[in-house]
């Protein structure tokens, strides 16, 4: 029999590597609560883009960029065509309960759509921005939906989710973030 | 069964231009042939942020359409090719690009691959040095070891048995 030798088990161990590396990244979703494909915002550090969106319906104020900064706040970007932003709507009630601000931006959606969702799940958006065409999304570097920005009390952008916001994501990243800004 | 080889070429014709191979509609395109061909040559090197690896002039993402349609808005508007793909990137970042900058963030994308292949040749010169080595280190037989290779060589019989 040959005797193995250590240089042997270098293919080995850099096959385990390799492997761990690859597993790692296909399952990150359950270590951290994101996904490799996430992808990270350029606006994150920096004011938020302009923009100013009329209200879903009617005339009048709908959500603009004078209205960020003061407070800490969220943006969510939502549609009601959105199957995950459904799923995530409960998440938004319990935080406009806790009595954080969130401000929405309506994604590309028909008004009575849009009005039916939260007519059915409830209303959690101090002010809502009808983004019809698309491009207020654009500027903000919006890939899929919903999305949700952390908002300083400068107006700044502070932190970027993509997908729907989950407890773990509240608990471990959203919340402190808010906290930390509050102070 | 055979097919006469006009009709093949028809296919292969009617594959080629049916509406489905371009991601690119009609209606987006500008009426200016060069603004179209430098806003298709830019489409090119933008990721479709949706599918990830494709570009968006590839893709039917709703997204990727709407860049495709915002890249000719700025062209029309006057920028140039590099003033258009620096405004996508200010709003998606350097990934948005299908071919990345040489920066601090991306050197081991870069040059992964030749350092890698540089530590495989250089492992494989040091394995040929080690066997050239073994070989050198061989010495010619003494004359014990003759003496007992022309035993075992003379004892045929038993060899054949």
């Amino acid at each position: 029999m040959i005797a193995l030798r250590p240089a042997y088990l270098i293919p080995v161990v850099g096959f385990l590597l390799l492997a761990a590396i690859f597993a790692r990244n296909l399952y990150i979703v359950g270590i951290e609560g994101r996904q490799a494909s996430d992808l990270p915002s350029v606006l994150v550090d920096k004011p938020a883009p302009q923009f100013s969106l009329p209200p879903i319906s009617g005339d009048g104020k709908g959500f603009t960029r004078a209205d960020l900064g003061g407070e800490p706040s969220l943006v969510n970007v939502w549609a009601s065509w959105c199957p995950p932003c459904r799923i995530e709507h409960p998440v938004l009630m319990q935080l406009a309960r806790q009595g954080v601000t969130i401000w929405g931006i309506n994604y590309k959606d028909k008004a009575a759509d849009a009005q039916a969702f939260l007519d059915e799940l409830g209303d959690p958006f101090k002010a809502i921005g009808a983004d019809r065409t698309g491009r207020t999304a654009i500027d903000w570097g919006v890939y899929g939906y919903p999305e949700t920005f952390v908002v300083d009390a400068e107006g700044r952008v502070r932190y970027r989710h993509v997908g729907p916001i989950r407890s773990e994501d509240l608990k471990n990243k959203i919340m402190p973030l808010l906290r930390k800004l509050a102070k | 069964m055979t097919v006469p080889r006009p009709a093949i070429w028809l296919l292969a014709l009617a594959l080629v231009l049916s509406p489905a191979a371009w991601a690119v509609e009609p209606g987006e395109m500008l009426k200016d042939p060069v603004l179209e061909s430098r806003a298709r040559v830019i489409s090119k090197v933008l990721r479709c942020l949706v599918c990830q690896n494709q570009s968006i002039d590839d893709s039917n993402a709703t997204l990727a359409r709407d860049l495709r349609v915002l890249v000719r808005e700025r062209l029309t508007a006057g920028d140039s090719d590099d003033q258009v793909v620096g405004f996508i990137v200010d709003r998606y970042g350097d990934f948005v690009l299908l071919d990345p900058p040489f920066k601090a963030s991306t050197w081991l994308l870069w040059l992964g691959p030749g350092l890698l292949f540089a530590a495989g040749i250089g492992s494989t010169v040091v394995w040929f040095r080690r066997r050239r080595g073994v070989v050198e280190t061989r010495r010619p037989l003494d004359a014990d070891e003759e003496r007992r290779l022309a035993a075992l060589l003379d004892d045929g019989g038993d060899r054949n048995a």
